[in-house]
């Protein structure tokens, strides 16, 4: 069986930037994304701290993978992805504490966000230090785009601001919900949904494309 | 049926021994060990100095702006200098006598209670002599916001704690018969405010002999 | 005993677990499709949480005063030994039990709710006996939300949902319309 052909490497950062985004394709990283998106600031913080961690760790198992026996592989990622989540961790609380305060509980959940533990199996252990660096990056900037659109929907709508300066005037009576539990839920769901429509319009329309100039065949939008 | 074969860019390992399996997480553990301890040599005297910062900040917002203070650990029957034997220093109860000059200008004591939705942390400065209140700074809540945020964003209702005098009796607005323990409520969070003054209540119940039992005139070493 | 009581109704309904909190979403968009399979879920749930809050308040306790620093990895190394623990105890003790409950353990691990719990119970500082008011209270709260999203969706299935909304984003609306309705238990045993 030949071995299947690699993507060239800009495929390995774009895809997770669309066709493969961790949260909106992939539904992984759900926790974070909901939890810290009440504000842009928290947005942006936490996707700092996803990047370093998933950087930190794509890179290290990428480059020790021939020497972890397959048996303890997992348990070896989670170690060296909790090491990196405890560095991240404190350099946060020392560099900026008003903003760990907020993160809370989640920097440390990390740990077990899907998105990262997801990619050292599928793809930094199989492949070289390069792409899955490339990967990583693209996974992240995916992440931190969907947590930022989410963070700006809830941040303007449920509180007037964008990271921290008033958007909407003093007028605007801000719609608390928004930056309530339920509002991430609501924010994440129609984002969902919007993506989705669109990508079976885009679909139907490609089939619509492709098929003329063969047997006529309308189909429905 | 045929097995599906392996990936054919990593080479089939062979079952690995138990010795190579421990060595290789011993080994990852050291050095994870190692990661972790460097960056938290590095990075604790700036987290205890933004900790000792903001306790010196929320202080010095309810003492109105003493020179120094002592922290004095809180016991059973007084209140001590030293930390009580076998007690951790992080998470030992303490109160804050503040000092200007030569004249100490009142305690700064933490107190906890349950809120509409969940705890609310709080400090707040008290005058034993008079027994009132000198000022009062939330330093934890989750309360609803644009209704039970009003405790700490509502400058009027914050306001009262310069003057109030303890215990302190809620009281809503209009009603009220002018004491000097009265504490106008905020209309709408009254559940909020009454988990506010609830707490203090309880804690110098608790605390307030003890406050009232020691002697500022001690010398000091 | 009042204040063990709120923490667990607290934990159960006031601030559940994954409807505000955000923990446990993986099992809850995934498992949450059929009420039985939910139920057994959240069963196995409430058992790991339990153990869990033992083994944290031992480690915070007896080892991580020397060394708080290695709080995260002790914490994961702990729980994911414990649920393979778990899963080779119930396949020798009671087949029946992990035929019906085995296959969701492994599932646990990497579930955030367990380490949420384990996190927030050092956060806020509690004891042995708090930390299992609260495990129970959180594994409750969790297969509430469980069943209840379960059965919604149970009931959805006939109904004639437009195509681009048959996915995780309709879940997620009705997720927050529970998330919501659970906003009202705010206020419980205040007075007003």
């Amino acid at each position: 069986m030949s071995p299947a052909k690699k993507p060239p490497p800009s495929q390995e950062l774009i895809k997770g930037i669309w066709r493969e985004n961790p949260v909106l394709v992939q539904l992984l990283g759900l926790c974070p994304a909901l939890a810290v998106t009440n504000s842009v600031a928290n947005s942006i913080a936490m996707s700092g701290a996803v990047l370093f961690v998933l950087l930190g760790s794509s890179l290290l198992v990428s480059s020790i993978k021939r020497i972890v026996p397959t048996d303890v592989r997992i348990s070896t990622y989670i170690l060296i992805i909790a090491t990196f989540v405890t560095i991240a961790d404190m350099i946060l609380e020392a560099s900026v504490p008003a903003v760990h305060k907020e993160l809370g509980a989640f920097v440390a959940l990390i740990v077990v966000n899907c998105i990262i533990l997801g990619r050292q199996e599928a793809f930094a252990s199989k492949n070289s230090v390069g792409r899955s660096l490339l990967d990583a990056v693209g996974m992240s900037i995916g992440f931190t785009l969907t947590m930022v659109l989410m963070g700006t929907v809830r941040e303007v709508l449920g509180n007037g601001t964008f990271l921290g300066y008033s958007v909407l005037g003093p007028n605007y009576e801000p719609w608390v919900i928004m930056i309530l539990p339920p509002g991430g839920f609501l924010t994440l769901g129609v984002i969902l949904l919007v993506f989705s429509w669109v990508k079976r319009r885009s679909a139907a329309r490609d089939k619509v494309a492709s098929s003329i100039g063969g047997p006529a065949v309308q189909e429905a939008a | 049926m045929t097995a599906p074969a392996p990936p054919a860019d990593v080479p089939a390992r062979p079952s690995a021994s138990a010795q190579r399996l421990i060595a290789t997480l011993g080994g990852f553990g050291a050095l994870a060990g190692l990661l972790i301890v460097s960056v938290f040599v590095v990075t604790q005297p700036t987290i205890r100095a933004n900790k000792a910062a903001a306790l010196a900040a929320a202080i010095s917002e309810v003492l109105a702006a003493p020179d120094r203070y002592d922290t004095l650990y809180v016991t059973a029957d007084a209140l001590t200098r030293e930390l009580p034997s076998g007690a951790n220093a992080e998470t030992a109860e303490a109160v804050y006598l503040g000092w200007r000059g030569e004249a100490p200008v009142g305690f700064a004591v933490v107190a906890n209670g349950s809120g509409f939705q969940d705890n609310i942390r709080l400090i707040f400065g008290y005058d034993v002599s008079s027994a009132q209140l000198l000022g009062m700074l939330v330093l934890e809540s989750k309360e609803t916001p644009g209704l039970g945020d009003k405790i700490y964003k509502d400058a009027e209702f914050v306001a009262q704690f310069s003057q109030v005098h303890a215990p302190l009796v809620g009281v809503k607005e209009g009603q009220g018969n002018g004491l000097p323990t009265e504490l106008v409520m905020i209309t709408g969070a009254t559940i909020s405010s009454r988990a506010v003054i609830k707490a203090i209540n309880a804690t110098l119940e608790r605390v307030g002999p003890l406050l009232a039992a020691y002697d500022v005139q001690e010398p000091r070493p | 005993m009042g204040d063990l009581v709120w923490i667990l109704v607290s934990a159960a309904v006031v601030n559940n677990f994954t409807l505000a909190l955000f923990l446990g979403l993986c099992p809850f968009l995934g498992v949450s499709g059929k009420v039985e399979t939910a139920v057994r879920m959240g069963i196995a749930n409430i058992f790991v949480m339990v153990l869990t809050a033992l083994a944290v308040w031992v480690l915070n306790t007896f080892v991580l005063t020397a060394a708080p620093f290695l709080r995260i990895i002790a914490f994961i190394i702990v729980i994911a030994s414990l649920v393979q623990i778990v899963e080779m105890a119930i396949k020798k003790l009671s087949p029946a039990l992990f035929r019906a409950l085995g296959i969701f353990l492994p599932l646990i691990t990497t579930n955030c709710a367990i380490l949420g719990l384990a996190i927030f119970s050092t956060n806020r500082g509690y004891g042995l006996v708090e930390g299992l008011f609260f495990a129970v209270g959180a594994g409750i709260g969790l297969t509430i939300a469980l069943v209840l999203m379960a059965s919604i969706r149970e009931n959805l299935e006939p109904a004639d949902v437009p195509d681009f909304a048959q996915n995780m984003g309709l879940v997620l609306i009705l997720a927050g319309a529970l998330s919501l309705a659970f906003m009202g238990f705010a206020g419980l045993f205040s007075a007003a």
